[in-house]
């Protein structure tokens, strides 16, 4: 490699590691030089925590080197000289939520011996902070910050200690878009004062829009590593999924494949001349339900104070609707509404013309609403217990006579879950914990379709999963739609929306604007965006735009159109 | 793909593409094997006392062991079934106690003896009247913890407290000696060679063991402690199940107080006091996890049978009483470390 002869931010090459008899990394490299924004892709299991964890010392290699700026890695165990060299921005969080971002910043490290210096740790807080350009107030409490404060905090404090390489993980999992557009802006701005980025995301337009080099690690193994503009986004994917150039056949590696008759999920898509608003191809056919048919949902002036105005929604058999929204839109507020984890303050919800009692979950259930929550950890699943309890805790009351659960009915249940799903486990008794992110969600989406429901309400269904998850984690929900129930899908990740027949864009509260399947990206990101008002406008105005000029111009065009565009990377990311 | 290192199983499987369970069958037995963790240390116990004292293994001292352990056993048995679905309760300890004072207070007669009642029931409502204060001890527990939403383990401190305050000021401080007959009967009586309470104590662990594996609320109680939004979510009745379960740890202490009484054939002033700890101790040492959502019934009965395994061998091994509770710490610590390792797993 060329790079090689150069300085580098951090070099690690050979590196092997073992858990057992498993092979988390297999002569592993990567070469990260100071400035550069590098990417690190692969599929889930194919070894980038373990290098991660390798990178910033916090598992020991069985073979290899690693080297910061040519100098050979500080010693297993020296926290302290690896905070100077490396430092990891996580998914989740590393600050003590009760202290306040000045004891954060200078936590373990306080200056001087005996008592704290209150005001001297506040100053030096604020000049640190004001150094790298982050607009938060030392004494904030860290639990107060937004997710994109935190991890602005924790970058500062990272820098502070020395570090010139930052990794992050998965950072704009729970950014909404304004707060990824000024994540990127602070990156690229810490880029020129020499500090070097890597970044890990599943996210593939991310990585063409931050990074200048990629590397994509599958099966524990480096696989190649190249600037992107020389890497397209089939090729990326080829090379994340490790399927021969051409594609076909999908799966090399010994087909289990489902037993269930399954049309292929998601077929790999011929070459659709790129123009906005193709719609994704569908290898289960959308059928389009006759306006005749009864609506197998139906909500009238369904409401929550705070959280959203008045809704008439119609699902229909067979039609796939989504409920597009940034965070906080108030399009997940109507879904875990419908699903009885909140209680409206109005309106009525029925399914297949049968009223549904409002705010009980266990109603929900049996009137036929199936869900798919939000966060898997929080509200999906039970991560001690095994995959056939947490697949089958909706539908404990059909596992055998008088209340009783037979073992063996469950295991069967669970077993044909798997199968129908494709859910990589060692078998029904396998702990959930032990899954990867992308089975997890299977496993969460498994619980919904337990009860075989007539409307499944799936709210960001892919967060977190890989490429080839989320596909098929969406060609369910198809599946789902096609076997004539009906599907809602709340998210604010165009892929996931793509899927979709129909798709209502929230703002504030209220549907601002309705699109058939033919949306452009462009028009439902300006619309969720709430068109020229994310930033400045007020929201009322914005509101009204969205409603009445949904493809109309707005001051917001130029970075609503970026992040269409990028959108189409992604999609086209996805299709494997 | 933040957690590959919980994923190597999964990794493993991945790698061949197999649903099938063949390559992880090891681990699964394990799983299994971890309820049975406390059962060598069992057979060193009794070893051990076989070692110290040839009275050991005679028929009267090993039943009087297990009948001893009822008592405790029914409170970790109840314990148990709290810690499981995530919440905890140290008022037990008062249940066993205040349950039957408040009961005999309602039957016995206002004037004879000289632990007056009021005399307001007949007498065979005792023991129905016992389990139903047990039963309203762990609701007004519920209604504290889920209702108003108050911190559950100060909530039953300050009902452990309450209750034991109730007690003395019902029984004036003094032991009651004039216990109602069917409480004699189930503490005293025996049956097929070995006391009532042991029966009826191992039919209640078996019908809770039974529940827990082959019922639908009983296998709720799993995912309301090991993560109560999904279970929520799932369908689960979460906070009404919860209830249901700390009025049965209630009524379980309430019945171990019969028991108890009937042994004895009195109420002790003392009854129960700082027996909490030992019921943590055992439902902990027999793999209960604190956090709830784990853990075995049978685990806990492991645990019970070796703290009183301990007790009795440290008495016939004539160590001197006043040494009883540093010893009896220190095996509950070492017990504890055994198990950790046995099972494997982390205990915080």
């Amino acid at each position: 490699m060329a790079a090689a002869d150069r300085p580098t931010a951090v070099r690690a090459e050979g590196v092997v590691k073992r858990f057992g008899p498993t092979v988390a990394l297999d002569r592993a490299h990567l070469a990260v030089r100071p400035g550069e924004a590098h990417a690190l892709v692969g599929r889930n299991g194919a070894g980038k925590s373990t290098l991660v964890s390798v990178l910033t010392g916090m598992e020991r290699p069985d073979e290899g080197t690693v080297t910061f700026s040519d100098e050979p890695a500080p010693g297993y165990g020296d926290t302290a000289a690896w905070q100077r060299k490396v430092a990891c921005v996580y998914q989740k969080s590393m600050v003590v939520p009760d202290l306040t971002v000045a004891e954060n910043l200078y936590l373990g490290r306080f200056q001087g011996t005996g008592r704290i210096r209150w005001r001297a740790l506040r100053e030096d807080a604020r000049a640190l902070l004001a150094e790298y350009g982050v607009d938060v107030d030392p004494r904030t409490r860290a639990k107060d910050l937004t997710v994109e404060q935190g991890q602005f905090v924790e970058i500062a404090r990272a820098l502070s200690f020395g570090a010139r390489l930052i990794i992050l993980d998965e950072p704009t999992a729970q950014l909404d878009a304004g707060g990824i557009e000024r994540l990127f802006a602070k990156l690229r701005e810490l880029r020129r004062q020499g500090v070097a980025f890597l970044f890990i995301s599943h996210h593939l337009r991310e990585v063409y829009e931050l990074c200048d080099t990629v590397t994509v690690f599958r099966d524990a193994r480096h696989v190649v590593t190249a600037p992107v503009a020389e890497l397209p986004k089939d090729e990326l994917v080829a090379a994340m999924t490790g399927d021969a150039e051409a594609g076909p056949p999908k799966r090399a590696r010994g087909a289990v494949r489902a037993p269930v008759p399954r049309q292929e999920v998601v077929p790999r898509q011929e070459v659709v001349p790129r123009q906005e608003a193709v719609p994704r191809q569908e290898a289960v056919p959308r059928r389009q339900a006759g306006p005749g048919a009864e609506p197998v949902l139906r909500t009238e002036g369904l409401a929550l104070e705070g959280e959203f105005d008045p809704l008439d929604l119609v699902v229909r058999p067979g039609e796939v609707v989504g409920l597009a929204g940034a965070t906080a839109s108030g399009n997940t507020a109507v879904g875990e509404t419908l699903v009885g984890l909140r209680k409206p303050d109005g309106g009525r919800v029925a399914v297949r013309g049968r009223a549904v009692r409002p705010g009980s979950v266990p109603h929900a259930l049996d009137a036929g609403i199936g869900y798919v929550p939000e966060d898997r950890h929080r509200q999906g699943l039970v991560l001690g217990r095994s995959v056939a309890e947490n697949a089958t805790l909706t539908v404990t009351d059909q596992l055998g006579p008088f209340g009783t659960v037979l073992p063996s009915r469950t295991r069967a249940f669970a077993s044909r879950m798997i199968a129908s799903l494709d859910i990589k486990t060692s078998g029904p008794a396998q702990p959930v914990s032990g899954l990867s992110g992308g089975n997890q969600q299977k496993v969460v989406i498994a619980r919904a379709l337990a009860r075989e429901p007539s409307v499944l309400v799936a709210i960001r269904p892919t967060a977190g999963v890989d490429v080839k998850s989320k596909e098929a984690l969406l060609g369910v929900v198809r599946e789902v739609a096609a076997a004539g129930s009906g599907a809602l899908i709340v998210s604010d990740e165009l892929d996931d929306l793509r899927v979709c027949d129909r798709v209502l864009a929230f703002f504030h509260g209220r549907v601002v604007a309705e699109f058939g399947d033919d949306w452009s990206d462009r028009a439902l990101v300006a619309a969720m965006e709430g068109m020229a008002t994310a930033e400045h406008g007020a929201p009322t105005a914005g509101a009204e735009a969205g409603a009445t000029g949904k493809r109309g111009e707005s001051g917001k065009r130029g970075e609503s159109g970026k992040r269409g565009k990028s959108g189409d990377q992604g999609r086209e990311g996805s299709q494997s | 793909m933040t957690d590959t290192a919980r994923q190597r199983p999964g990794d493993v499987v991945a790698a061949g593409e197999m649903a099938a369970a063949g390559p992880a069958r090891p681990r699964i037995d394990f799983a299994r094997w971890r309820d049975l963790s406390l059962v060598p240390v069992i057979f060193v116990l009794g070893v051990i006392g076989f070692i110290v004292s040839p009275a050991f293994l005679t028929q009267d001292n090993l039943i009087g062991v297990v009948q001893q352990s009822t008592e405790l056993g029914l409170l970790v048995l109840g314990e148990a079934l709290i810690l499981i679905c995530g919440r905890m309760d140290l008022s037990l300890e008062s249940t066993i106690a205040v349950a039957p004072v408040i009961a005999m207070w309602l039957v016995l007669p206002a004037h004879g003896a000289r632990f007056e009642g009021l005399g307001l029931l007949p007498t065979w409502t005792a023991i129905p009247l016992c389990l139903a204060v047990g039963a309203a001890i762990g609701a007004a527990n519920g209604f504290l913890i889920l209702k108003l939403r108050v911190n559950g383990f100060i909530a039953t401190l300050g009902m452990l407290t309450m209750l034991r305050g109730l007690q003395v000021g019902v029984a004036e401080g003094q032991s009651i000696i004039n216990v109602p007959e069917s409480f004699r009967y189930l503490g005293k009586a025996d049956w097929m060679g070995a006391p009532a309470a042991v029966w009826i104590c191992l039919g209640l662990y078996a019908a809770g063991g039974l529940a827990l594996a082959y019922l639908r609320h009983g296998r709720a109680l799993y995912a309301i402690g090991g993560n109560p939004e999904a279970a929520r979510a799932a369908g689960v009745r979460v906070d009404r199940i919860t209830w249901i379960v700390l009025s049965v740890g209630g009524l379980l202490a309430a019945f171990a107080g019969i028991l108890y009484t009937g042994h004895y054939g009195s109420v002790a002033a003392s009854q129960g006091n700082g027996w909490i700890f030992q019921v943590f101790a055992a439902a902990v040492i027999g793999g209960i996890s604190l956090k709830g959502g784990r853990g075995t019934l049978f685990g806990a009965l492991t645990g019970v049978l070796t703290l009183q395994l301990v007790v009795n061998v440290m008495t016939l091994g004539g160590v001197p009483p006043l040494w009883n509770q540093f010893i009896n710490g220190s095996i509950i610590i070492v017990a504890l470390i055994i198990s950790r390792y046995a099972s494997g797993e982390k205990q915080d």
